[in-house]
């Protein structure tokens, strides 16, 4: 099975590459359009800035090839946010996969909901088979101060001074904000759901 | 519900750990890797690598190491120790650490905060702070705690979040080593001053110590290292306890 995982300016990669090693598989991390089109599975990772990242994107022309791809395509972290069709940080317009916006979390009571939101959170309202042997309210790492806001599309949730979009699902397209791989063994099966898709 | 984090801490000197471990089931008692497994399948919810290599050029063997912790393990982890310039950071953030620890080095050049926030993000920052009460006032040390600052904590912790700092990892230099409880008042302090998450460590020696911590310290995390090495408190059991007194944690 060829898995691409999406190489641009977003940090951390490298352990998405390991938990992908770990299940078996073997990715490759490229920005090569042909190698991305044809690959079979596609991993859009990402941490960082979400402006910066489309800067990236379009200057590598990903930006017209992601909405296009028809594989199983799993945007991860930044990767969720940039899949929705606009995100309030740096007022950035995104891929518009997903007609969804990008909202910034904003803390209240300080000692009780902190921003960003850092720490093992639960899934609830799951739905697909991505969630194949997992329970409600498995536990998932995040770490982030945007989230996607609750559509149609949504197939998990997660609450943090409000529910927000968990994991959503369009078509061939999967986005998670939590970090799958960081997310011990529900983080790990949800990689091998979407790697069996 | 977001839920309070147990994080073991591993000392690391020359790739090994020190200060005395004791798992029977481990067969190398010096390899943090092996250890970082068992802690992880045991249910810690993070983990800390601290640096104690005086070295520059055994630094090496440091990037070395968390490379093989980032191959074998699945839970987030943070690397500390020592750490200066933002180069230190690319380097050990490419091995495959989550997040970078720093502490005397902040202190001494405090730009470094807002350079490492602003190339990496402050989701990777950690600043250390190690806190002593001197005559009734909190004042910061560097260096393992013996060199004392004329910074005041709570205004150091606060200028390091308006830097870009991510989360604080405080230890209470009074609490350290003591095993008699965590220090609450400071932590809940500077937990209701900031909107970053704030690590308490230093003191933990009982798991009612945990309790309190989260509850009256307002901890987002609470860091320990001791107690778990010598297994005096396993991590399922002091989950088990945490959830039936009513704190929120990942079982």
């Amino acid at each position: 099975m060829k898995v691409a995982v999406i190489k641009y300016n977003a940090g951390n990669v490298q352990s998405v590459l390991y938990a992908l090693e770990r299940l078996g598989a073997e990715p490759t991390l490229t920005d090569d359009l042909e190698f991305i089109s044809s690959a079979d599975k596609v991993i859009f990772p990402g941490q960082g800035e979400a402006s910066t990242a489309m800067k990236y994107l379009q200057e590598k022309k990903l930006d017209l090839l992601i909405p296009e791809l028809k594989q199983p395509f799993f945007g991860v972290c930044l990767g969720q946010q940039l899949l929705c069709e606009f995100s309030e940080e740096n007022n950035t317009t995104c891929l518009g996969v997903f007609p969804v916006k990008v909202k910034r979390f904003i803390p209240h009571n300080t000692a009780e909901f902190k921003v960003p939101h850092v720490g093992w959170n639960n899934l609830y309202d799951l739905k697909g088979t991505l969630f194949e042997g997992l329970d409600n309210h498995s536990y998932v790492y995040y770490v982030h101060s945007f989230y996607c806001e609750l559509s149609e599309f949504t197939i998990a949730k997660t609450q943090y001074i409000h529910d927000f979009a968990a994991l959503m699902n369009k078509d061939n397209f999967y986005a998670m904000q939590a970090h799958p791989e960081k997310s011990s063994l529900v983080g790990e099966r949800i990689l091998k759901n979407f790697l069996a898709l | 519900m977001l839920t309070k984090r147990i994080i073991p801490c591993l000392d690391i000197k020359d790739g090994r750990t020190v200060k005395g471990v004791n798992f029977v089931q481990l067969r190398d008692a010096g390899d943090p890797v092996e250890l970082a497994k068992i802690y992880s399948d045991q249910g810690a919810d993070e983990l800390v690598f601290l640096d104690i290599t005086a070295t520059v050029d055994k630094r090496k063997t440091l990037a070395e190491l968390v490379t093989k912790v980032a191959k074998a393990i699945n839970i987030p982890f943070t690397v500390g120790g020592g750490v200066s310039t933002v180069e230190d950071v690319k380097v050990l953030l490419n091995a495959g650490a989550d997040k970078i620890s720093i502490n005397s080095a902040a202190v001494k050049q405090p730009g470094l905060i807002n350079d490492m926030a602003l190339e990496f993000g402050s989701q990777c920052i950690v600043v250390a702070i190690d806190t002593r009460n001197v005559d009734g006032i909190d004042f910061v040390h560097t260096h393992g705690g013996r060199k004392p600052t004329l910074l005041k904590t709570q205004e150091w912790a606060k200028e390091v979040c308006e830097r870009g700092a991510g989360e604080i990892l405080l230890t209470s230099m009074d609490h350290d080593g003591t095993k008699s409880g965590f220090a609450n008042e400071i932590t809940a302090e500077i937990s209701y001053m900031l909107s970053i998450p704030v690590i308490a460590s230093g003191g933990a020696g009982s798991m009612p110590h945990f309790r309190d911590v989260f509850t009256f310290g307002k901890a987002d995390a609470a860091l320990a290292a001791s107690i778990f090495h010598f297994k005096e408190i396993p991590i399922p059991e002091l989950k088990n306890y945490l959830g039936q007194e009513g704190v929120p944690v990942r079982i």
